[in-house]
């Protein structure tokens, strides 16, 4: 049943669309949680809950920054570079649908405030287990406002990108290479971890990052099935291309893994569904599922070389964003380029069906998001850092951030744990035999 | 023979493995424990529960070695866990009565030589 506000006369709500993108973006939401469980798992056990809590944190921050300005640069009319302000602080955001859309305006914003809150987060991952959790709350805001909100308009909102044709379904652009250029960026700036390079430092839950990955990959299905903003075909197209993708994607890497190192890894099978659900992200309605399969396989060849490659060298980008999103959403923008069809997607054709010109759109695209990303975020952290200290000293760093940052601990066991009363107070003596 | 037994840091335990491969070592026993050694308590609140840690997570080394073994030992572990502050644990030196091999049977000095591979 259409529901009619009778604010824009055209304009209708179609209850079944929005039926469909109020679970999507709940969906979404779901997704940094989860990625906070990957990422806890994938560090050492005293920065278990700094790891999960920087997660936490970007929905704190982006949600806010978001609903103040960021929405706003990115979805309001504005330059080609940049939105202007007229849905700041929700302006204007009401009942009545989008324009071009069938679902509440209201809706809308939320869904997109999902995708900024996660690549927000995505970030935390080059540089866990030693920045301070402070000025990643600093990082966090400015950086979804200057970058996140500016690779949004240019791919999603009337800008550039969009409106010269480049086709990005679910943010391969600003989330995906957004996140995974950024976080090269701040590995950079931040330092590597003191024991990088000399200790093992390995992941201390393997089912953590297990549970993680497939949280993620379920909550995926509202990210790329939502991003039609509605039940259409390119909807239905992409929510299914979700489910074959990652799934190539993992068997790929399956045989990468064996071949390598004769036997199938927990922890790759992990990585290989979220290179496979990023891969899929801006590709998701625009390719047929046959070439979907095809770029789960594809999309893993990269990857896995980036990821092998980059522990051998001195840049601690320690949980592998750049290879795992930056990389596989290049892969995907420029797959496109190449294989999108127009039977299938209703809007254009790729270079195998006979228009080079998408490739040329999609090209354009992959270099300059990259390009933008690392930059802005190398300045924004050199700009944080001359104001306030970025990460931990090296002795709080072994302490583990747990402690240092939050007073807790992930483990804790409660044995010699004291109650600290409010008549005592916390300097009272100890009851323990000093020796 | 001596068992030399090292309370450190458990976040030293990496340069004290180090250290002590570096010293030639080799046979070791590795274990967590807890402990308080008059360092600062860390205070944690858990949901308005605020409590003291009277006990901290300490890495706990045993090792038997030869007399001649005894003082790289003690140097490696040293060299491994100090900090400076407060906390970096303590080394016990131990007179061990018997040691046996189980594997060959062979007992005191032989057991505590490593195996030459």
């Amino acid at each position: 049943m259409n529901v009619d506000f009778g604010v824009l006369a055209a304009a209708k709500v179609d209850s079944g669309d929005t039926a469909w993108m109020l679970v999507a973006t709940a969906l979404v939401l779901m997704m940094t949680p989860a990625l906070g469980l990957f990422y806890a798992g994938l560090v050492r056990s005293k920065n278990t809950l700094n790891t999960f809590m920087m997660c936490l944190a970007a929905i704190a921050v982006a949600t806010v920054t978001w609903a103040a300005i960021g929405y706003s640069l990115a979805f309001s009319e504005g330059g080609g570079f940049i939105g202007g302000f007229d849905h700041v602080f929700l302006q204007d955001v009401t009942f009545a649908p989008r324009e071009g859309s069938t679902i509440p305006h209201l809706v809308f914003f939320a869904f997109q405030a999902t995708f900024c809150i996660i690549t927000t987060a995505l970030i935390s991952g080059a540089v866990v287990e030693r920045m301070r959790f402070g000025a990643f709350l600093l990082f966090a805001a400015l950086w979804s406002v200057v970058v996140y909100a500016v690779l949004a308009h240019w791919a999603f909102g009337p800008g550039w990108l969009f409106e010269r044709g480049t086709l990005d379904f679910a943010g391969g652009v600003p989330v995906e290479m957004g996140s995974g250029f950024s976080a090269l960026a701040a590995a950079l700036v931040v330092g590597a971890r003191k024991d990088y390079g000399r200790q093992a430092l390995l992941p201390h839950n393997a089912v953590y990052v297990l549970l993680g990955a497939g949280l993620l990959w379920f909550g995926w299905f509202g990210f790329n099935g939502g991003s039609g903003f509605n039940t259409g075909q390119n909807s239905i197209l992409a929510f299914t291309n979700t489910l074959l993708t990652p799934a190539c994607t993992l068997l790929a890497w399956f045989v990468l893994d064996a071949l390598r190192g004769r036997r199938v890894t927990a922890i790759g099978a992990a990585t290989a569904i979220i290179v496979g659900c990023v891969a899929i992200t801006p590709a998701g309605g625009f390719v047929s599922p046959g070439f979907a399969m095809l770029l789960g396989v594809l999309a893993a060849l990269p990857c896995y070389a980036v990821i092998t490659y980059r522990t051998r060298t001195r840049v601690d980008e320690t949980l592998d964003v750049l290879a795992a999103h930056g990389v596989a959403g290049f892969t995907g923008i420029l797959f496109i380029g190449f294989f999108a069809q127009l039977s299938w997607n209703g809007i254009a054709d790729g270079w195998a069906f006979g228009s080079l010109e998408q490739l040329g759109d999609q090209a354009l695209a992959a270099l300059a998001a990259p390009a933008y990303a690392f930059t802005v975020t190398y300045l924004l952290l050199r700009l944080i850092g001359a104001v306030t200290p970025l990460r931990a000293t090296e002795h709080q760093e072994a302490l583990g951030m747990d402690v240092i940052q939050h007073g807790e601990e992930a483990y804790v066991t409660g044995e010699g744990a004291i109650l600290v009363t409010a008549e005592a107070g916390v300097d009272a003596e100890v009851p323990v035999v000093q020796p | 023979m001596k068992l030399v037994i090292g309370i450190v840091r458990p976040e030293k335990a990496n340069e004290v493995l180090e250290a002590l491969y570096r010293a030639e070592v080799r046979g070791l026993s590795m274990s967590r424990v807890q402990g308080h050694g008059g360092e600062l308590d860390r205070v944690e609140t858990y949901r308005g529960t605020t409590v003291k840690m009277g006990l901290a997570e300490k890495v706990r080394f045993e090792i038997a070695v030869s007399d001649e073994f005894v003082e790289p030992t003690i140097e490696a572990l040293c060299e491994g866990a100090r900090t400076g502050d407060v906390g970096d644990g303590k080394i016990f030196v131990v007179p061990l009565e018997r040691v046996v091999r189980i594997r060959t049977g062979e007992t005191d000095h032989g057991a505590v030589t490593p195996v030459r591979s």
